[in-house]
């Protein structure tokens, strides 16, 4: 009996104990970092702590394949956290569920925090209607990936800059057997028919994002030329699955170009072998010809305020502290993942590389994806139908006209809550 | 008679209780939840709801994506089920053979990929699969027979899956096979010998009849489980190529969890709901009519 009543006192202790460090006047917030991200944010938050040690950040660290799942199902189980990294296509869905913090106020008085120091294209990610739902932590895009050696004996050191040059780098590479295939576009991804389609002016949605774009010429004619790069066997047609290891096929000569992320400046130097080193390089995506920009779509995480968070100015003084370009320059030595504001570049890890400069070039040019919370699905439906018109199982007509027809139909709530808010003002 | 009623009811009562609470309750909620278009936008705002009555299921049977899924999982099961159980009855067979030497540890190493992690498995299934560098495609090389991309040839996609899977199922349904088989007095074996059947009269006349309950057992298992297939199509082709891997399962899920349409998916598991309940269905009626 005695002893029964020891363990529950000891209990009792214990449980108070881990509920409240016993330190008074001390403020608790929550942030939850993502996979890497999560992991190398623990290490700054001692510095933060020493800075404001009227604060306590427990950091919260969710693997990426559930992290999308976890913050939907934290907001709607009322057990958000209080700041959180997002990645910057999720904010329209989260906007839409109305869970997070109009930050503009808070940007418009703090000292540290300045718009104009960021890419203007990564930061519309983070505007909905007017609000801002989070400040860019790191940024992403879609380039160029290229075999030096092989573009240089093709007649394009520099990488192909336009369609033209790219479809003639292409051609050559096949025709003089250079490699097995010219570029790897993984048919389940849509970036690359996207990207190309944004470089030639398409909005993909209709400006108010209640109806496809898709047949129009800008996405139609983009389609055609993504499509054809696999009918004339410059790309092969296969999945991301299919793939088992990218880094020796790219090594092995398997194919020369890869329109992909920043992350893989990151693997192509730990994975590709020692005489490949000098071997790649980067490039701005190829523009649609020599009069327009070259655009990729912009990318990334955020730092965003959950509006349930009882502690909103303390989450704000993390936001202003991770944002600060010293954090910004430490967190990419840590992660590479790239800094989301131009005054960070600077840093001499970043100067050293040379295939950062292409990401600089391409970050001023990037646009945000439709701000839709359907936009994931109709992407899913865009490498579909890609998919099915690389092997020859539908037409480039039938494809776009089925993709209009997918994102009419996903977005009829959409339509039917604008056209209901419409009545009400 | 009305106090052994009252014994009566007070004795189920945890069981009908938990049964209504995790069971019946949530069945309803979720019947309801099919009957609306509950999303994203609900969740933003209450009002943003719409009763949309049988609109949920229409649209799934009208969209080719469920056909896909639909005719996809019964491939799985269709093909997947019986060759499961053929292997796993094979299987416990030679294990109950009296001439049958190291009886444990055969049994050991084919239950082995039952508890195996069937995520692991199914990443090292993809490298096997791996059309230029895999085992398989490596061995079929030495032998000079063709190599055929396994999990990129929309045509083999799903029997590559449907080989992890029975590799990775069949000694489950071989242990209870085992047991069932040992249950079958060795005296009748004897007698049916003695008026003269040999090894295959004796396994048709003597073991398939004496085995009908464990074959039921095993049967709708093994329907209930193939039907609800996700996680192997989900890491090894995330349901290409050509769609041709999407379950009605991992349908569910992306439209639950990825996409939020609750209302949507609630049908979708109401659906495959009731394909399970007419497959388990069928296998009684046929069990019945022997």
């Amino acid at each position: 009996m005695t002893r029964l009543r020891w363990l529950a006192i000891a209990l009792l202790v214990l449980s108070c104990g881990t509920r409240d460090r016993g330190r008074a006047g001390v403020e608790r917030i929550e942030f939850w970092g993502l996979g890497r991200e999560g992991e190398v944010v623990a290490e700054m938050i001692p510095d933060f702590e020493k800075r404001h040690p009227e604060i306590d950040v427990v950091v919260q660290q969710i693997p990426w394949t559930a992290a999308h799942e976890k913050l939907l199902t934290a907001h709607v189980g009322n057990a958000s956290p209080d700041v959180a990294q997002m990645g910057n296509t999720w904010i329209p869905e989260f906007a839409a569920m109305n869970a997070l913090d109009d930050l503009n106020p808070f940007v418009a008085q703090s000292k540290t925090l300045d718009a104009r120091d960021y890419f203007p294209g990564i930061w519309a990610t983070n505007v909905v209607g007017g609000a801002l739902y989070g400040v860019p932590w790191y940024v992403d895009t879609r380039v160029l990936f290229y075999r030096s050696d092989i573009l240089a004996a093709v007649g394009y050191p520099n990488g192909p800059r336009t369609w033209a040059e790219f479809a003639e780098a292409s051609r050559r590479i096949l025709a003089e057997k250079r490699c097995r295939f010219a570029i790897l576009m993984p048919t389940n991804e849509w970036e690359p028919p996207v990207v190309l389609a944004m470089s030639n002016g398409s909005t993909l949605l209709t400006p108010d994002g209640t109806r496809g774009a898709f047949r129009q010429p800008q996405f139609a004619n983009a389609f055609a030329y993504y499509i054809d790069l696999f009918h004339r066997g410059y790309a092969p047609s296969v999945s991301n699955a299919q793939i088992a290891n990218l880094y020796q096929q790219f090594a092995q000569g398997e194919f020369a170009m890869y329109i992909t992320g920043p992350w893989n400046v990151g693997e192509f130097r730990r994975r590709l072998p020692a005489d490949m080193q000098d071997k790649w390089a980067t490039a701005p995506v190829p523009a649609r010809d020599a009069q327009t920009p070259s655009v990729s779509m912009a990318g990334g995480s955020s730092l965003v305020v959950f509006r349930a968070s009882l502690h909103k100015e303390a989450a704000r003084k993390l936001i202003e502290f991770l944002s600060e370009p010293a954090q910004q320059v430490r967190f990419f030595e840590v992660t590479g993942d790239l800094p989301a504001r131009r005054s960070a570049w600077t840093a001499p890890a970043l100067v050293a590389e040379p295939r950062f400069p292409a990401f600089r070039t391409q970050l001023e040019s990037v646009r945000p994806l439709p701000q839709v919370p359907e936009w994931e699905q109709i992407a899913t439906a865009i490498y579909d139908r890609g998919e099915a018109a690389a092997r020859g199982t539908t037409s480039v007509a039938a494809a776009v006209a089925e993709l209009d027809h997918r994102a009419d139909l996903l977005l009829e709530k959409r339509r039917w809550i604008v056209s209901r808010k419409r009545g009400r003002s | 008679m009305k106090s052994e009623r009252r014994a009566a009811l007070l004795f189920l009562a945890p069981a009908l209780v938990l049964l209504t609470v995790f069971f019946f309750a949530p069945v309803v909620a979720g019947f309801a939840l099919s009957l609306t278009d509950f999303d994203l936008y609900t969740i933003g705002d209450p009002h943003n709801i719409r009763l949309v009555g049988f609109d949920n299921y229409r649209e799934l049977i009208g969209s080719s994506i469920f056909w896909t899924s639909f005719v996809n999982t019964m491939y799985f099961a269709l093909v997947g089920g019986p060759l499961t159980v053929a292997v796993s009855l094979a299987a416990a067979l030679l294990i109950n053979a009296k001439a049958a030497r190291f009886k444990a540890l055969f049994r050991t190493v084919y239950f082995a990929p039952v508890v195996t992690t069937l995520v692991a498995v199914s990443i090292v299934f993809k490298y096997i699969y791996h059309p230029r560098f895999g085992m398989l495609n490596r061995a079929l090389d030495t032998l000079g027979l063709p190599q055929p991309d396994w999990l990129g040839n929309p045509k083999l996609a799903m029997l590559a899956i449907i080989i992890l899977a029975v590799w990775k199922g069949f000694g489950y349904t071989m242990i209870i096979f085992v047991a069932g088989l040992q249950q079958i007095p060795e005296e009748l074996y004897e007698a049916a010998r003695l008026d003269g059947a040999g090894a295959w009269k004796q396994f048709r006349h003597v073991t398939l009849p004496l085995l009908a309950p464990t074959f039921l057992f095993v049967g709708i298992v093994v329907a209930i489980g193939q039907l609800q297939i996700f996680a192997e199509p989900y890491v090894m082709t995330r349901g290409g190529p050509l769609n041709k891997t999407v379950t009605m399962v991992m349908l569910m899920y992306e439209q639950g969890f990825k996409f939020w349409k609750m209302g949507y998916a609630a049908a979708v598991a109401f659906v495959l709901f009731l394909v399970i309940g007419a497959a388990t269905l069928v296998q009684l009626k046929m069990q019945e009519k022997r």
